[in-house]
């Protein structure tokens, strides 16, 4: 019996065109582990999976157009050929392409939309509209069953006890979530009044809340013609609802305290307006009773009054300088009269008599001229207090 | 659902009443008007808030696509 002596090299050759044309191209999936770039920017590592594990390489001509960074931990899938190294007598996957799985896969999905529709401007500052100030109906789409509704409820009860409040029940995770946000989203632009929208649900891992990072839940909300708020999970999960939402809210209580202010709040934004209104017209009143005095007192309207009163005082004027006058006439001539008289007195024969002069008569009649008498004349002399009578020698 | 005035509209509303009566570019009449017209908004609206009572209801559609309301406990 002839025994066939393979040397290594055939062995290992007989392996290699075995494994290598048996097994087309393949994809297979795995964690990656012992990542090593080295400086030729060759990269090499394992795959690995629970129970078992295989070399990895990728050579710098392919690995230069992955713009997929690996790690140790990320789970990948990988398009690659089974090769055997025969100078090692070990097999590996040479790698053409990687794409990410599992988390990755959806963290690179992720990105990529992310990327996709900032760039056709679903995220733009100019197409947001400001939620309004005071709604009265809010659509809630969001599990009618999970933690979610219950809070927004809650907060809503307290700070709105006016609100309408309309609840879109939709499965928020799982297959079909998606389509059923966004068929609610159109919905609710159908239904009369709404004035706001809340999008959400309660926090969960990156696959449970990935219907919020589809992009037709995307495409929905940026259709849609009332505000939305975006509220995924804690502060901390950023999905692409958050970012083409109209607001992103941290949570859903958060959401329902941003979209309404407290009835407080409300109450004294009316009330405060109200003295307002009150202020205005009682100023409006105050200044046309103002303007009203104001003609009242006019120089305008004084004019004629002034005018009489101004004709009054010229008459009393006149008058008091008529009196003025009179009387001087009057006393003037009571000078004049006075002097007249004192004229007068003088010349009363009484008065020269009182001085010591007289008067002689004869026959009764005032001698004038001595040569008009003769001796023998009887005369009667006239002194200041009675008559003599003589007789001429 | 009867269509109501909204906080929004009546606050735009108020605002520009307000406004004219505090500019004085009125007339005695129109600004008794308008005060009035103001006043009644916002007695409508603290009315409408101390009404106080919230409306819960869930929306879905029917098989004709319709919207259908329904009470959500």
């Amino acid at each position: 019996m002839d025994k066939k002596i393979y040397s290594v090299s055939e062995i290992t050759q007989t392996i290699k065109m075995l494994l290598e044309q048996s097994l087309p191209t393949l994809w297979v999936e795995g964690e990656v582990s012992n990542f090593k770039e080295h400086y030729s920017g060759h990269l090499y590592f394992s795959l690995k999976d629970s129970d078992a594990q295989i070399s990895a390489v990728m050579w710098k001509s392919r690995a230069q157009f992955s713009d997929f960074p690996l790690e140790d931990g990320l789970q990948i899938r990988a398009l690659g050929n089974i090769r055997v190294y025969e100078k090692t007598g070990r097999y590996q996957i040479d790698i053409i392409q990687i794409q990410p799985a599992g988390t990755g896969k959806l963290q690179a999905e992720f990105e990529i939309l992310k990327k996709k529709l900032y760039q056709e401007g679903l995220f733009a500052e100019e197409n947001k509209k400001p939620p309004p100030l005071f709604p009265q109906s809010v659509a809630v789409i969001t599990s009618p069953t999970g933690a979610a509704v219950q809070d927004i409820l809650q907060v809503l009860k307290r700070r709105a006890p006016y609100l309408n409040i309309y609840i879109y029940p939709v499965k928020v995770q799982g297959i079909g979530a998606a389509d059923e946000i966004a068929n609610a989203l159109k919905l609710a632009n159908e239904t009369p009044f709404i004035d706001v929208i809340i999008v959400g649900r309660g926090g969960g891992s990156l696959e449970d809340l990935w219907a919020f990072n589809e992009e037709i839940v995307a495409r929905a909300i940026f259709m849609s013609q009332i505000p939305v708020v975006s509220a995924v999970g804690h502060e901390i999960d950023f999905t692409i609802s958050d970012f083409v939402a109209d607001l992103r809210a941290p949570t859903p209580s958060a959401a329902a305290e941003m979209i309404v202010p407290a009835i407080e709040d409300v109450a004294n934004t009316f009330n405060s307006l109200n003295s307002r209104i009150i202020y205005a017209l009682n100023s409006y009143l105050e200044y046309k009773k103002q303007r009203i005095l104001s003609i009242k007192n006019s120089y305008g309207l004084r004019r004629s009054a002034d005018i009489i009163r101004q004709n009054i005082q010229r008459v009393d004027d006149l008058a008091y300088r008529l009196s003025l006058t009179s009387e001087g006439l009057i006393s003037k001539n009571k000078e004049k009269i006075n002097q007249l008289k004192k004229q007068l007195n003088n010349l009363n024969p009484e008065t020269i008599l009182s001085r010591g002069y007289s008067i002689t008569f004869k026959s009764n009649k005032i001698v004038y001229d001595a040569s008009d008498l003769k001796k023998g004349d009887i005369l009667e002399t006239k002194v200041y207090t009675g008559k003599v009578k003589s007789i001429v020698d | 659902m009867k269509k109501e005035i909204k906080f929004e509209d009546a606050l735009n509303k108020l605002e520009s009443i307000v406004e004219k009566l505090e500019s004085g570019k009125v007339d005695l009449d129109e600004s008794i008007k308008v005060f009035e017209e103001g006043n009644e908004l916002i007695k409508l609206c603290l009315g409408k808030l101390n009404q106080a009572e919230q409306k819960i209801k869930k929306v879905s559609q029917d098989s004709t696509g319709d919207i259908k309301l329904e009470e959500f406990e």
